[in-house]
């Protein structure tokens, strides 16, 4: 049976800058189960970096939390355990959920390590303080987890600095420290955007194979439809702060029904397609956060606008028990004949309509 | 790494070798000689000259002093006091200028590092600007602004702590200058402590670092500190000779025997073997400080080490 651990309702994030409250979240709700992958989906700026950062309790100086519950539910001495992470003290989140319950795998490797702490001290610092380890049990664990990773010669390489190693094997150090204290959910924070494509591969097969063995949930942020059909079990799509299409993956990549999914799909080169065929993009930036304007802040990009949208945002429309999406394009009132047509992904999905 | 410092040490010896022959010509082109009294007529003058070896030819004396120098014998003060051994001048002078020197940049870099890292953990809270003018005032105010300050409320008007340094209370009269002296190096410090650590923990390993829930003190102590040592450490090291090598306003306002009034005293009266000997200390302080500076950076930055490992 599938058994949720994560639950986000109405999460309501802001960022204070002296040109005024940048909205980055307005209102999301998620959900995780237990040793699946849901991967949040968005262009720079939608707010999927900010939304799981808020999960791990990382937040800078100027971010508000306006509103929302993040429920993380798990077991403790056989009970279930369900707690509100925004209500959780740093401290607590510090020694009870932070590395041990919630691991967090960052974007670019070449960064993410202290130059001047040798890995396997790295490694072993979150294992000495959450499982309790002695140095000589944690050092033990962290060669076993390197190895686990892929890292060869992991016993001489603990003792390697950061800038010893290559992008990928640090991008492997870093899932390696992710996974030290057996955390129930690992956060993907777009972890091969900054490695080569031979490498990427490696690294989600790595993560995919990680997920399958130890059970564990994941999410994954990205913007590489690529990963997303890869990886993922489930799929949210993010933009100016909200989600504006969920489902499984089957659901959201064979019958999206959001304009801006539509618009994310063509923008995927078809390697089937035309040579003379121009590659889709969507029209236009993502909108201003600060001063968003009326109604849908996607309408002026979408070519399939309704008057409804420049007037009010739409509200989350089901279309199956696990699939929704926000546009008017699902109100009953507009006549869905229209909308079949609309539909890139009917008949005819990967770029070569006729426009 | 051995090497290395083998490497630096030769070259230092003939750092310090250069800045004296440097000096000898420059003090030998400076008007005036050692022996500048009216009552004092042309031919005792050469006497003089010849006893102590001047009326030779410069590198003639450059040599001699050189041999001597290496049989740890810098000569006799022609005017100060007279015909004192000069490492017997120094001695007790240099002892008391490094000791207040060295404390001085210990409680500077001490408060400094923990005020910068509080306003950089706190920032743009009261304690950031407390941090802020406190860092512009030691900066901008000069030491004896500090040691008056001191001297007249708490040695004078309070009397908690002796106006005078005594060798005899060496703590508690070395206490207001140690506190005037540090100042400056606490205000550098804090300044760039902030700065540091406000840019370290925006980056992306102090993140992942505070992704893994360790403690507070461990993020930003070992992850976040070392982190911004090296800079802080590269400021410090020529405050640390400076306040080594003491300070003349403040030597004199608290009358320590140090060596930064020596050294001044000693190019007014031409005592040349003195300026050379004070100058020949300041040298080798400064080549040492600056050794031990990168032999930190290594223990600090394994970049470094094993960049240098490898040469």
């Amino acid at each position: 049976m599938r058994q949720k651990c994560l639950e986000i309702r109405d999460l309501q994030i802001s960022f204070e800058t002296s040109a005024g409250m940048v909205r980055a979240v307005r209102g999301i709700d998620l959900d995780l189960y237990k040793g699946e992958a849901l991967a949040i989906v968005g262009e720079s700026g939608s707010g999927k970096s900010v939304t799981v950062k808020a999960i791990m309790g990382i937040a800078s100086s100027n971010q508000k939390t306006e509103a929302g519950t993040i429920l993380y539910t798990y077991e403790q001495d056989g009970q279930s355990v369900t707690k509100d992470l925004l209500k959780m003290s740093p401290a607590e989140m510090r020694s009870r959920i932070k590395g041990t319950k919630i691991a967090m795998v960052f974007q670019d490797p070449m960064t993410s390590l202290d130059p001047t702490m040798t890995i396997g001290m790295q490694l072993m610092e979150g294992m000495i303080r959450h499982l309790k380890l002695d140095k000589k049990a944690a050092k033990k664990r962290a060669i076993e987890l390197l190895e686990m990773v892929g890292i060869t010669d992991a016993a001489k390489r603990i003792k390697n600095y950061p800038h010893q190693l290559s992008g990928g094997m640090r991008q492997r150090v870093v899932i390696a420290i992710a996974l030290s204290c057996n955390p129930e959910i690992l956060i993907c924070d777009e972890p091969t955007t900054a490695l080569d494509v031979t490498i990427q591969a490696k690294i989600l097969e790595l993560i995919a194979d990680i997920q399958k063995r130890l059970g564990i949930a994941i999410i994954y942020i990205t913007h590489d439809l690529g990963v997303v059909a890869k990886v993922a079990d489930h799929v949210a799509v993010m933009y100016a702060g909200r989600i504006v299409e969920k489902g499984t993956a089957e659901e959201v990549f064979l019958d999206p029904r959001h304009p801006y999914t539509w618009g994310l799909m063509e923008s995927v080169p078809d390697i089937t397609a035309e040579k003379t065929k121009r590659l889709y993009t969507i029209p236009g930036t993502p909108p201003n956060m600060i001063d968003l304007p009326d109604g849908d802040p996607f309408a002026v990009r979408n070519r399939y606008a309704l008057k409804a949208d420049f007037i009010e945002e739409p509200p989350m429309f089901p279309i199956s028990g696990t699939h929704a999406a926000a546009t008017w394009l699902l109100d009953p009132r507009t006549p869905q004949d229209v909308v079949e047509q609309m539909n890139p992904s009917n008949g005819t999905r990967g770029g070569n309509r006729d426009e | 790494m051995l090497k290395y410092i083998e490497k630096r040490l030769l070259i230092s010896v003939i750092t310090v070798f250069i800045i004296l022959g440097l000096l000898f010509l420059m003090l030998h082109n400076m008007p005036g000689s050692p022996f500048n009294d009216e009552k004092i007529t042309a031919v005792q003058r050469a006497a003089l000259n010849a006893k102590y070896g001047l009326d030779q030819p410069l590198h003639v004396q450059f040599i001699n002093y050189i041999k001597a120098m290496l049989k740890g014998d810098f000569g006799v003060s022609y005017v100060i006091q007279k015909n004192m051994q000069i490492s017997e001048l120094l001695k007790a002078r240099i002892g008391v200028s490094v000791r207040i020197g060295l404390q001085a940049v210990g409680l500077g870099t001490l408060i400094g590092i923990v005020a910068g890292v509080l306003a950089a953990l706190k920032r743009n809270s009261w304690i950031d600007t407390f941090a802020t003018v406190i860092s512009v005032v030691g900066v901008s105010f000069p030491s004896y602004v500090f040691a008056l300050a001191m001297s007249y409320y708490i040695g004078f008007k309070m009397n908690w702590l002796p106006l005078l340094y005594t060798e005899s209370d060496a703590f508690l009269s070395s206490i207001m200058p140690t506190i005037s002296l540090c100042m400056f190096s606490m205000a550098t410090v804090a300044r760039f402590t902030r700065t540091e650590m406000v840019e370290i923990m925006g980056s992306d390993y102090m993140l992942l670092a505070d992704s893994k829930g360790i403690g507070v003190l461990r993020l930003f102590g070992i992850h976040g500190l070392r982190n911004a040592m090296i800079p802080i450490i590269t400021v410090l090291a020529p405050l640390t000779v400076e306040l080594m090598t003491g300070s003349l306003v403040v030597e004199q306002i608290f009358a320590i025997p140090g060596i930064g009034s020596l050294l001044v005293t000693a190019i007014q009266f031409n005592d040349y073997n003195v300026v050379l000997a004070v100058v020949f200390v300041y040298s080798v302080l400064f080549i040492l400080v600056m050794l031990i500076v990168d032999v930190l950076y290594c223990i600090i930055d394994p970049r470094i080490r094993l960049a240098k490992e490898s040469r």
